[in-house]
């Protein structure tokens, strides 16, 4: 019979025992030994019916499929722009799979030059290389102006929230535009000062990743630097 | 003949430990590792991209240790800074010790740096440094099938005991230094040096009682490990 020797949810460390005998069956973050299963990182365990599965808590972007990451042109070639998206290897963006139409034999630095911050699409990974795309998906462009916040991978999906809530709470409340790379930047554009709140909100929920009810703490959070300002705003044009 | 230490410990008592994850903020992962007075830091980034380009493996990424002690960490005398013949072996025999518990496979034609800097020695600084550089691993979120820990055993006189200091090393009547590094789970060893003579069976002896320091360090790593995210992250609920 197996036995499970963590619960749900509990911090694990490499090479701590997670389970015993065939019942379970490891799937990302843990491995078999034998008749155990054996963490292989410093993360939370999730268990899904038979399914274990430990979930990192920190660590650098690993490249996936149709995730929309934000990044920075590094190198470019006369065709391909190389790209830093925070994983190992640079990511490239070859300038067929751009969405403005571009002759061949161009400077393509009169598109996107050194240093321009884009949102592209990741559409195949291999072990040698990282492709991107900027062809299909709304809001894959340049992004120009703004502010760039970079956070933990891991703790993207805690700013994006169930559906978008997080991130759209925080854009509509704000008023400021915003776009979240699951490869853990975060860009913005608003009015400086509803930036910094952003920026704040951001710091805030990378903080607090592990608690619940978090969406309510940050709109509280939001709501008071709000009416801090409007009374700064008030005093100034007196 | 040696029989009481100089900081009255027990011939298998280990000085006092205190550990700690995330104390560099900016680095990928990071861990200070106390023993007695001897106090490591390690710093860990990457996965990233290795320069120069003749030095990338396309099978798997490579690990590169540094093992420096800071010019201020000794006891009086200043230590000259930069890489020394002493501080290249260090980083190379850390290199291999921390090596078999870790699976760089899916990292080719990066690196891994592991920078251990010895803020304050007293003995022990590469033991201190492996199992400082393991926690600073495993921080940076890079899967290992193991944690390493690490500890001195010794003879001192003709006395087995674990966890020499620099007193206990400069014994007049001799000592035997052997630092050990294990992984915790699988007992396997990954570092084994010996300065001095020592007999088969004092050695063997020695050797059981690493074993059971090093079991006694893990659980301090695997406790700071956990603790620095039950604290920074609220109630691990």
């Amino acid at each position: 019979m197996g036995e499970l020797i963590v619960k749900d949810k509990e911090i694990v460390v490499p090479g701590q025992e997670l389970a015993v005998g065939m019942d379970y069956l490891p799937t990302g973050g843990a491995f078999r030994e034998n008749d155990k299963i054996i963490s292989c990182q410093l993360g939370l365990i999730n268990i899904s019916g038979r399914l274990i599965k430990v979930i990192p808590l920190k660590g650098k972007y690993i490249p996936k499929k149709n995730d929309i990451v934000i990044g920075k042109i590094m190198n470019m070639s006369f065709s391909n722009w190389f790209i830093d998206i925070g994983c190992p290897s640079e990511a490239v963006l070859s300038f067929v799979n751009t969405n403005e139409y571009i002759d061949k034999g161009a400077d393509l630095a009169q598109y996107y030059s050194f240093g321009d911050v884009i949102a592209a699409k990741i559409s195949k990974v291999t072990r040698s290389s990282v492709d991107l795309s900027m062809k299909d998906g709304p809001g894959l462009k340049k992004l120009v102006g703004g502010k760039i916040v970079n956070v933990a991978p891991s703790k993207v999906p805690r700013i994006i929230g169930k559906q978008g809530s997080m991130i759209t709470m925080i854009k509509e409340m704000l008023n400021c535009r915003m776009m979240v790379g699951q490869n853990g930047l975060v860009w913005m554009q608003g009015m400086p000062e509803n930036e910094l709140i952003a920026t704040r909100a951001i710091r805030m929920i990378e903080d607090n990743a592990h608690l619940e009810g978090l969406t309510d703490k940050i709109k509280e959070f939001i709501e008071n630097e709000n009416k801090k300002l409007g009374v700064k705003n008030v005093q100034e044009k007196i | 003949m040696y029989k009481k230490r100089f900081d009255d410990r027990k011939f298998d008592e280990l000085r006092p430990i205190s550990a700690k994850t995330g104390v560099v903020k900016r680095a990928d992962g990071s861990a200070m590792f106390r023993i007695g007075n001897t106090v490591a830091l390690a710093a860990v980034y990457g996965p990233r991209e290795l320069y120069p380009k003749f030095l990338q493996s396309p099978e798997k990424g490579i690990l590169r240790c540094n093992y420096n002690m800071m010019s201020f960490s000794g006891a009086g005398e200043r230590v000259r800074p930069g890489p020394t013949r002493r501080s290249k072996e260090i980083s190379l025999v850390m290199e291999k010790a921390l090596l078999p518990v870790l699976d760089l496979s899916d990292y080719p034609n990066a690196v891994i740096d592991v920078f251990v800097e010895l803020l304050q020695t007293d003995a022990g600084t590469r033991c201190a440094g492996i199992t400082a550089a393991a926690m600073a691993l495993a921080d940076a979120g890079i899967p290992m099938k193991d944690l390493v820990s690490s500890i001195s055993v010794g003879l001192v006189g003709n006395t087995v005991v674990v966890d020499l200091n620099k007193e206990e090393e400069d014994y007049e009547e001799g000592s035997v230094d052997i630092p050990i590094a294990m992984t915790p789970r699988t007992n396997e060893l990954t570092l084994l040096q010996l300065d001095g003579i020592i007999s088969k069976d004092k050695l063997l002896e020695a050797l059981q009682l690493g074993k059971k320091a090093c079991q006694e360090i893990y659980k301090i790593q695997q406790k700071a490990l956990k603790e620095s995210y039950s604290v920074a992250g609220g109630k691990n609920e």
